[in-house]
């Protein structure tokens, strides 16, 4: 506290106003604010790029944090378009409306959620309700064992569980997918802030097992197929199995804009929807919503 | 103030620039004040809907239920956050402690010329690191090296935050530490000296007992910076709710979790008023910290004023 000098303090307001004024100086430009999901962030920015190329005179400002960040900022009215990797919940809908902002959906693509182990781990196959007694409140899976898997490097046998932070749509939707509706997750999971966090750990871990959007798999984890139900095909996460909804965990990414979208933002929505930016989103490692082609 | 003006009867530019210096730097003063009541009315303005209305005393010290977002039953229970903060900073003190109060005694007592120059130089540079680069060090370092010296099933848990966290706290408290040593007048020691004591004698019988306040303070203070720390902790905890049982088990802060959380929350939801109430939780204990430790720093003056020897020991972080 001591060194808060006043000159410090002066400068630092100084350099406020000269950031209020220069937010301030007018552009003939219209600029799109986009933000939310980070499994989309990487398609979005994507998107952005290539749409100067489309439309020079707008240009989409692109910021990650997560599907609750971006959805609270369209609630709030900060944010032109709010990316989300899951759907928006009825009270979220409610307090959008409470600000005048009707949210108005989009559905831009299909992402599986494939689930990660490390490479030495000899598991090949998962299904839905094994998941679900690991992850979920009253499950009793604590110890590689049980499944009758031996994990070289994995002295202690402990599962090491790998989640997310409780408000990111992945986290959300692997509930809803997984646990079902009324199950919450068992607590004394590592919950990553990202889904990068979540590969990174689980590469160097050997006792561990993670979720995350396909897009972010690396050649260093190992994804086991899922099953749903005991006699269930184990299909293996990928794009065209997420396509062909053959995959049982591929979930819908979503837009959400504040009212029906005008002008330029309407513009920007159509082209995302359109082939040309559904093979952008194809490219980045997610399922387009129609087949389209892309060669 | 009005000595100089009786005294000095002109109006010339000095004068002129005398005051307004006087106007500014009581501003940056009173600066201080505006911004702490600031903060505290504003934290707490956000969190009050839910500390009136949903708090639930017991809910909130005694379940270590944290599921802000469960869909059919929400619980606020902060005991496992508690706990989390509790034993990465109780870990991170038995880290710091020994290491911080060794390195003021030899830096105040001991060492001498450039020694002593450089070190307190290198001590001031460690408080530069920034925490996400601790943070980075406890994910990417110490986690595969608790792994293999230990065989647990992961490194990143309170042993791992303990440990980065006792180093971030180090040079604060041997910095704090340092000036309480200085703060106790030498004649002291050359009383003791010319009772033919040695050096570790003069600072084991007579300069720690009297420096007794101020250590105690700068202990105080670096566990207010461990409880305060968010990033290096979100990082090397392992961020997992969990009342733990040994070093190795992954604990979550109560910062990490308002740090992870408070940017996906919708603004004045429950879950969002939550956070808040954590963060009121959080700034009345660092206060009551801060606190305390001012009222040691005081106590220790009081014993040992001298002209001209006001210790410099009360410096704020």
């Amino acid at each position: 506290m001591k060194t808060a000098s006043p000159i410090r303090t002066w400068s630092t307001l100084a350099l406020a106003v000269a950031l209020i004024a220069a937010c301030g100086g007018g552009s003939s430009r219209s600029v799109i604010q986009n933000k939310g999901s980070d499994t989309l962030v990487n398609v979005a920015q994507a998107w952005a790029e290539n749409y100067a190329a489309v439309a020079p005179e707008t240009a989409v400002a692109v910021t990650g944090g997560g599907s609750g960040t971006g959805i609270s900022a369209m609630i709030n009215g900060t944010v032109d378009i709010a990316n989300s990797s899951r759907k928006m919940k009825d009270s979220e809908i409610e307090l959008a409306r409470g600000n005048g902002n009707e949210p108005i959906e989009f559905v831009v693509g299909f992402d599986a959620l494939a689930v990660f182990v490390h490479p030495d781990n000899p598991l090949d196959e998962v299904s839905l309700e094994q998941l679900a007694t690991l992850y979920g409140e009253g499950g009793d899976v604590d110890t590689w064992s049980q499944w009758g898997v031996e994990v070289p490097g994995c002295g202690s046998d402990e599962i090491v569980r790998v989640s997310r932070q409780n408000n990111s749509g992945t986290y959300v939707y692997f509930r809803e997918a997984v646990l079902g509706d009324q199950r919450d997750f068992r607590l004394g999971s590592r919950d990553m802030h990202g889904s990068k966090d979540v590969v990174d750990l689980v590469e160097n871990t050997p006792c561990a097992i993670g979720y995350s959007g396909l897009a972010y798999a690396t050649d260093h984890v190992k994804m086991p197929c899922v099953r749903k139900g005991e006699d269930g095909d184990c299909v293996s996460p990928s794009v065209d199995t997420a396509i062909d909804g053959s995959y049982p965990i591929a979930r819908p990414l979503f837009m959400y804009t504040a009212g029906e979208p005008q002008g330029a933002i309407r513009e920007y929505i159509d082209w995302v929807l359109s082939d040309e930016g559904q093979c952008i989103i194809y490219e980045k490692g997610y399922a387009p919503r129609t087949d389209v082609d892309c060669s | 103030m009005t000595d100089v003006a009786h005294a000095a009867d002109r109006r010339d530019l000095a004068w002129w620039v005398d005051r307004a210096v006087q106007i500014l730097v009581l501003a940056g003063g009173l600066s201080a004040i505006v911004f702490i009541a600031g903060i505290f009315v504003f934290i707490t303005r956000e969190g009050a809907g839910f500390v009136f209305d949903r708090f639930d005393f017991r809910e909130f010290f005694f379940s270590p239920r944290w599921t802000p977002t469960s869909s059919h039953n929400p619980t606020y229970g902060a005991l496992a956050l508690i706990a989390g903060t509790a034993s990465v900073t109780g870990l991170a003190m038995v880290v710091s402690v020994p290491f911080s109060l060794g390195a003021a005694v030899y830096i105040g007592e001991f060492a001498t010329g450039r020694v002593r120059e450089t070190l307190k130089v290198l001590v001031e540079l460690l408080a530069a690191i920034p925490s996400v680069v601790w943070g980075f060090i406890g994910l990417s370092i110490m986690n595969p090296l608790i792994i293999q010296i230990f065989d647990v099933p992961i490194g990143l848990n309170v042993l791992n935050s303990g440990i980065i966290l006792g180093l971030m706290a180090a040079p604060i408290m041997t910095t704090i530490a340092e000036d309480a040593l200085k703060a106790v007048p030498d004649t002291y020691r050359e009383a003791a000296e010319a009772m033919g004591a040695t050096r570790w004698q003069v600072t084991f019988k007579v300069v720690l007992p009297a420096a007794r306040n101020g250590l105690v303070a700068a202990t105080l203070l670096g566990v207010g910076r461990g409880f305060g720390e968010t990033m290096a902790v979100l990082m090397a905890s392992g961020h997992s709710i969990n009342l733990p049982t040994s070093p190795f088990d992954s604990v979550r802060a109560l910062t990490a979790t308002i740090a992870a959380e408070l940017g996906e929350t919708a603004a004045g939801s429950d879950h969002y008023q939550a956070l808040f109430t954590l963060g009121i939780f959080l700034f009345l204990v660092t206060f009551a910290i801060n606190f305390a430790a001012d009222v040691f720093v005081r106590g220790g003056q009081r014993k040992h004023r001298r002209r001209g020897r006001r210790p410099a020991a009360s410096a704020n972080p």
